[in-house]
C-alpha cells in the first residue's frame, strides 16, 4: 500500500488521529500566523513558536474557483483525473475559516455548491489524499468541510 | 520643490500583436515628450518597468543612449505608481529638473501566472490552486457584500458604467464593436463566485508615460502643467486582508489603500470632498465599490445609494474611472497605474473629448492596488 505523506512538512500534525493545522506564535509579541515560518510579520522578531490551531471554526468568506488555475504552480487533485488519466477540471471551493479569536486561515472547502455555503456556518478540518507524487505516494492535504447540520452560527466565541 | 506633470502619453491598450511591450512603451514615451514639448535629451532621470515585457531601461536603445540614470522598477500593479513616486522624489530632492516615469506590458491570455516563491509563499500554496488574485477579490467582495449589504446589481452596474466610459475612449480596449451592457455582464459566466467574467478586467497590453518637471520651470515646456500634490505608495500591513494571504487576523487591519489615501490627502492638504474626478482600481467591479469607501469618498455600505443616484457616472458628483478603468482597458501591469494618471491629467486639462467631465474639474485622484497588497495614490491639481 502506498504511503501517505503530507504535502508540506510542518503544515499540520501528521500522522495524527485528529490532525490540526500548525500556526506560528511570535515569542516576542504573541502574533499568530499561518503557516508557521521564522520571522514575525508584525514585529520582525526572529523566533516564532509552533502553535496548533483549533480544528473547528466558522466560514468567514468563500468563493468557488471556476476555472483551472495555471500550471505551474497548480497541480490537479487525483479526483480531477479520469480512469484514462486525463484531467477534467471541476470547480472547487476555497474559503477563509475563522479558527479562534485571533486567526482566520485560507483553505480548500470540500463543498463547491454555492447554494450550500454560507458565511457563518460551522466548519471542521479534514486531512485527505490530494494526489499521488512521482513515487506513487499519496500527498495529504487539508480542507474544511461543513459540520453536519450546520446552517449558521457555530462557535461559542463568536 | 513642487512637481508638475508636463507631458502625458499612451500607447492604446488592448491586444497589439504588431508591437512588443517595449515598443508600446516607446510609443508612450515619444507621445509624452511631444506633449511636453521637450526632447529625450531634456530628461535627466527615468524610472520605469514592466512585469512580462522586459527591462524599461532598454528603451534607451530606441530613444537615445544619453547615459542618464534609468532605474528599472518592479512593483507589481503599483509599478507605475512607484515610478511616479521615484520620479517626483528625484525632482523634489533637486537631483533633476525633468524626469520620466514609464510603464508598459504585454501579458498572455488568461489569469496571471504566479510563482508563489516569488512572493515569499510556500510552493504548496500554488500547487493547491490558492495563489490566484481572482480568488482574493472574490472572497473580499463576498465578505463585504455580507457585512455592508452590497448587491449583485451594484457589481453589474459598475462594470456597465466602465464599459460605457471605455466606449467613449479611443485608447481603450474595445471588446467587439459595442460596449458591454448591464445585461451582458450578468449573463457572462461565473468565474469566481460571486464575480462573473465581465466583472473582471483581463490581462492586456499597452504603455503609459509621464514627463515630470519642477513646477517653477514647467511653463517653459507646457502651457497647462498639472500639479502633483501628492504621490504615496504603501505596502501591506501584517494581518490585513490583501492579495495572497494564507491567513488574516480577526481585528481588521487598515488596508494599504486606506493608509495610502489618508497620507495622500494629508500631503496635499485636501480632503475627499475636494476631489472632482477619480480613478479607483477596478481589477473587478467589486474592487471599485470597496475602494470608494477605502479611499474616503463614502462610508462602507453607502455605495448602493451612490450608484443608484449615478454619482460616479460621467455627469455625477464624483465621476470614477472616466476612461473605462481596468475593466474597459484591460490590465497591462506595468502601464496600468500610469494610465490612471494620464486620464486624470487629460480630464483636468479639459481634453477628454466625449468623456470629458463637465464643469472644469480642478482636482483629481488616482488609486492603484495590486499584489501582494500594494497601494499607490496620487492627487493632481490644475
Amino acid at each position: 500500500m502506498a504511503d501517505q505523506v503530507p504535502i508540506a512538512e510542518g503544515l499540520f500534525t501528521w500522522p495524527d488521529e485528529s490532525p490540526a493545522l500548525i500556526g506560528g506564535q511570535c515569542s516576542a509579541c504573541g502574533w499568530v500566523s499561518f503557516p508557521m515560518k521564522p520571522g514575525c510579520a508584525r514585529c520582525g522578531a526572529e523566533h516564532v513558536e509552533a502553535r496548533q490551531l483549533p480544528r473547528e471554526g466558522i466560514l468567514w468568506s468563500w468563493t468557488i474557483q471556476g476555472f483551472r488555475p495555471k500550471t505551474p504552480p497548480y497541480t490537479p487533485p487525483e479526483s480531477a483525473l479520469t480512469d484514462h488519466g486525463e484531467e477534467k477540471f471541476e470547480p472547487f471551493g476555497v474559503g477563509y475559516i475563522q479558527l479562534a479569536k485571533d486567526i482566520i486561515v485560507e483553505a480548500h472547502l470540500t463543498e463547491s455548491d454555492p447554494e450550500r455555503l454560507q458565511i457563518g456556518m460551522a466548519m471542521e478540518l479534514i486531512v485527505f489524499p490530494y494526489r499521488r507524487n512521482e513515487q506513487g505516494n499519496w500527498l495529504m492535504s487539508y480542507a474544511f468541510q461543513p459540520q453536519a447540520g450546520s446552517q449558521g452560527e457555530g462557535a461559542q466565541w463568536m | 520643490m513642487d512637481v508638475a506633470i508636463i507631458g502625458i502619453g499612451l500607447h492604446p491598450f488592448g491586444r497589439n500583436p504588431q508591437r512588443s511591450g517595449l515598443e508600446q512603451g516607446e510609443v508612450a514615451v515619444r507621445a509624452a515628450l511631444a506633449d511636453a514639448g521637450c526632447q529625450w535629451q531634456d530628461v535627466q532621470i527615468a524610472f520605469g518597468g514592466s512585469t512580462d515585457a522586459g527591462n524599461a531601461d532598454a528603451l534607451t536603445n530606441h530613444l537615445g543612449q544619453t547615459g542618464i540614470p534609468f532605474i528599472n522598477v518592479a512593483n507589481g500593479c503599483a509599478t507605475g505608481g512607484s515610478a511616479l513616486l521615484a520620479a517626483a522624489s528625484a525632482i523634489r530632492s533637486g537631483q533633476a529638473d525633468v524626469a520620466l516615469a514609464v510603464g508598459f506590458d504585454k501579458h498572455d491570455h488568461g489569469a496571471f501566472k504566479v510563482d508563489p516563491q516569488d512572493w515569499g509563499l510556500p510552493q504548496w500554496y500554488g500547487e493547491l490552486g490558492l495563489c490566484l488574485t481572482t480568488q482574493f477579490f472574490a472572497m473580499k467582495i463576498q465578505r463585504y457584500m455580507h457585512e455592508f449589504g452590497i448587491s449583485e446589481h451594484s457589481l453589474a452596474q459598475v462594470a456597465a458604467k466602465n464599459f460605457s466610459n471605455g466606449w467613449l475612449n479611443p485608447n481603450a480596449w474595445r471588446r467587439g464593436m459595442r460596449a458591454l451592457t448591464y445585461g451582458d455582464v450578468l449573463d457572462s459566466p461565473m468565474v469566481s463566485y460571486p464575480l462573473r467574467k465581465y466583472m473582471f478586467c483581463s490581462p492586456a497590453e499597452g504603455g503609459a508615460a509621464l514627463v515630470l518637471c519642477r513646477s517653477d520651470k514647467a511653463r517653459q515646456f507646457q502651457r497647462r502643467p498639472v500639479q502633483l500634490k501628492s504621490a504615496v505608495i504603501q505596502s501591506k500591513r501584517a494581518g490585513a486582508f490583501d492579495v495572497f494571504s494564507p491567513y488574516l487576523v480577526v481585528d481588521s487591519v487598515p488596508s494599504a489603500s486606506q493608509v495610502a489615501s489618508r497620507l495622500a490627502f494629508e500631503e496635499a492638504g485636501l480632503g475627499p470632498e475636494d476631489i472632482d474626478v477619480a480613478q479607483l482600481q477596478d481589477t473587478e467591479s467589486g474592487a471599485e465599490i470597496m475602494h470608494m469607501a477605502e479611499n474616503g469618498f463614502c462610508d462602507h455600505g453607502e455605495q448602493e445609494k451612490w450608484l443608484a443616484e449615478g454619482r460616479t457616472e460621467l455627469g455625477g458628483r464624483l465621476p470614477v474611472n472616466t476612461d473605462g478603468g481596468c475593466l474597459a482597458n484591460g490590465e497591462p501591469i506595468g502601464a496600468s497605474g500610469l494610465r490612471q494618471v494620464v486620464e486624470i491629467c487629460t480630464q483636468l486639462r479639459g481634453e477628454a473629448g466625449e468623456r470629458q467631465v463637465p464643469n472644469q474639474p480642478k482636482v483629481g485622484y488616482t488609486h492603484v492596488y495590486g499584489a501582494p497588497g500594494l497601494a499607490g495614490v496620487s492627487i493632481l491639481q490644475v
